[in-house]
């Protein structure tokens, strides 16, 4: 995209964003191998670019709905890391109170439903905001992201069949990181691209570079364009990867070296870092100082984690019904 | 079977006589004049010339309200009930119904997992005003669609879960389901519908029930004592509510006199009444059309054995399904369903 559309604060803002959203992950990785936090981990590096550029794209009001593999989503979509460190850590003061973690991070009044960690579960539930937003005449869309793996799921086809019969606000996004767990999205998909089957539902289907931080807002803010001036929703395909294995236990020997490799240099960061060096939009010393101040903000999330208090053990037994 | 009039806590109730499905029309259309979040999804329900859902009981909403606001769906009971959830959560109070209870399994993920616990994944922040109302019972439709669901539904803690018996309750406890602030599952038994035309469920009651025409609600976890008797306690939903009143008119006439108890909702269960019964009776039967192994009537055994087993003078006893599917055949099904006759074998058999 034309990046000078973009005023510079924006485009360094989405770059901070993306910093975040890796350094986040990476500090939880090694906050989890020293045994610091229970439960287990779905780690999204390498797919900031997608996080971000959505996230950026998206307003306040509007609702974003999330998979099994949330960090990077919760990050970009602005709930304050603090939060976000602290239900890793089962703490009271976490974003869903201890009673979420790492799978079900989130929070909604800022604009992210916590997790869904069912494949394809949370993909009706965007299309019921985008109901409720169509019917209520608020202007706001929900956004929805989904990985290759959700796309063989009955909701996905039936939700999406009735988003689009009933032309509500709704992006669905799919993050194709080629593998759902430790199967190659070739192997369970006849057709080549997700966006194909756009047109089996008669709607926009679309394609892009999900490691382009641009490409990935341009296009979310004309399918978000598109769904909030009434004219029905888009599956967005964002082609990514991520550099983890599917969860904490997995080393991912059904990847080759060289694959892994191809898409690290591919790594959106790095890519960002490279361009906004040549074009002058970063010097050396600024990522230096952009990095320091991430470090930073880490630093306070992890303080604020440890040091808060954990849930009392009875807390098992409320927030089960409202009345 | 004839209809048993003997509700004994409506009879002070003045206002017209109807059927279920008239009942449950009114209660959802008052909810939709007074409150502009309630919508209706599901297959079927408003096409213009068609006939209001399965059961008619939808049958003119849409003339009055709109298609906005009565969604017909596709057949897609995952989609539309995921649908009707994240529109709850958007500030909509949606109420989604399927076909037939049986059709429940195609949206178990969205309720059980979504539905059910957003809440309280949420740390307390969400809530999901939402009711999924669905037929249930045996009524020569054969395996996939006559089943009794309500245990499965039971089981799943965020879920409340309604079952009335009668006009009155269905109204009353259908306008508090809407309102509630969390998912209800409204079960609805063919049989005591009402439905006319060619939606007239064959073998149904003639049931109609006074229904005041003042608006009232009904709370949930509130058990009603539909018999009083001394020998012993019976506890039923739906239309099992029916037939055990019917077992105690035959069972007075060997002088025992049953007393009979209507839980009403399942989620949150009124413990105190059943207890309260049985404490004075001393001896318990619990009726259900659901199957008998891990019934909800199992629950009631066990719970009643836990508070009250210095009060129990013989065993409990439970009338239920035999473990298997709904058979077809007339002459199997009326064996699968529990009879008025095994009703009054059980009472006796525990009262000896």
């Amino acid at each position: 995209m034309n990046q000078s559309l973009l005023t510079r604060e924006r485009r360094l803002g989405m770059y901070r964003k993306m910093l975040l959203c890796r350094m986040f992950e990476d500090r939880v990785n090694s906050l989890f191998l020293q045994g610091r936090m229970p439960g287990t981990i779905h780690q999204a590096q390498g797919q900031e670019a997608s996080a971000v550029g959505v996230c950026e794209a998206l307003q306040v009001g509007d609702m974003l709905t999330s998979t099994h593999r949330p960090h990077e989503h919760a990050v970009a979509r602005g709930i304050p890391v603090k939060f976000l460190m602290a239900e890793l850590f089962a703490k009271s003061t976490g974003c869903c109170h201890g009673k979420g973690g790492s799978m079900h991070m989130g929070d909604a009044e800022l604009g992210m439903l916590p997790a869904i960690a069912i494949v394809g579960g949370g993909v009706p539930l965007a299309a019921g905001y985008a109901l409720s937003f169509k019917y209520l005449k608020k202007p706001s869309v929900a956004a929805c992201f989904f990985g290759d793996g959700a796309v063989n799921q009955g909701v996905f086809h039936e939700t999406i069949n009735m988003a689009a019969i009933w032309d509500l606000p709704v992006v669905f996004v799919c993050e194709n990181n080629k593998y759902g767990a430790s199967t190659v999205i070739d192997s369970v998909m006849k057709v080549k691209t997700v966006s194909a089957r756009a047109s089996a539902y008669g709607i926009p289907g679309k394609t892009v570079d999900g490691n382009d931080v641009f490409e990935v807002y341009r296009a979310t803010l004309e399918a978000a364009d598109r769904a909030r001036t009434g004219q029905g929703p888009t599956l967005l395909e964002l082609e990514t990867y991520r550099f983890a294995g599917h969860s904490r236990s997995d080393p991912g020997h059904y990847r080759s070296k060289e694959e892994v490799a191809a898409w690290k240099k591919r790594d959106p960061i790095v890519r960002f870092e490279t361009d906004a060096l040549s074009s002058g939009l970063l010097t050396e010393p600024e990522i230096v100082d952009y990095r320091a101040s991430v470090e930073a903000e880490l630093n306070d999330a992890v303080a604020f984690a440890e040091s808060s208090p954990s849930p009392f053990a009875e807390e098992c037994l409320t927030d089960v019904y409202a009345e | 079977m004839s209809t048993p009039n003997n509700l004994i806590e409506k009879t002070e109730v003045e206002g017209r006589k109807l059927s279920i499905v008239e009942a449950l029309r009114e209660a959802l259309q008052e909810e939709m004049r007074r409150d502009e979040r309630v919508i209706l999804l599901g297959e079927d329900i408003g096409i213009k010339g068609g006939f209001g859902g399965a059961f008619t009981v939808t049958l003119g909403l849409s003339e009055e309200f709109g298609s906005q606001r009565v969604l017909d769906t596709p057949i897609s009971e995952a989609g539309f009930t995921g649908i009707a959830v994240g529109a709850a959560l958007g500030g909509l109070r949606p109420v989604a119904d399927v076909q037939y209870g049986d059709f429940l399994f195609l949206a178990m993920d969205q309720l059980a997992n979504h539905a059910a616990k957003l809440r309280y994944m949420s740390g307390g922040k969400l809530k999901v005003p939402m009711v999924m109302r669905a037929p249930v019972g045996a009524t020569t439709r054969g395996a996939q669609h006559g089943q009794s669901l309500e245990s499965h539904f039971m089981h799943v803690p965020g879920l409340r879960v309604a079952c009335p018996s009668n006009p009155y309750d269905a109204k009353g406890l259908l306008k508090t389901a809407i309102r509630m602030n969390d998912p209800v599952i409204f079960f609805e038994h063919k049989l005591l519908y009402g439905s006319k035309g060619s939606r007239k469920e064959a073998g149904g009651l003639e049931l109609f029930g006074t229904v005041p025409r003042e608006e009232y609600l009904l709370p949930f976890g509130q058990a009603s004592r539909v018999r009083q008797g001394r020998d012993v306690t019976i506890v039923a939903n739906l239309l099992m509510v029916h037939k055990s009143l019917l077992a105690a008119k035959t069972l007075a006439e060997q002088s025992i006199e049953a007393e009979v108890i209507d839980v009403r909702t399942l989620v949150p269960f009124d413990w105190e009444t059943v207890f309260e019964s049985v404490s004075r009776t001393g001896r318990l039967i619990i009726v259900h059309e659901d199957t008998l192994t891990g019934g909800w009537g199992a629950e009631v055994a066990a719970r009643v054995a836990d508070s009250c087993i210095g009060y129990l003078q013989g065993p409990i006893r439970r009338v239920t399904a035999p473990d298997t599917p709904v058979p077809f055949a007339p002459v199997m099904e009326n064996f699968f369903v529990p009879s008025v006759e095994k009703i009054v074998n059980a009472v006796k058999e525990i009262c000896q």
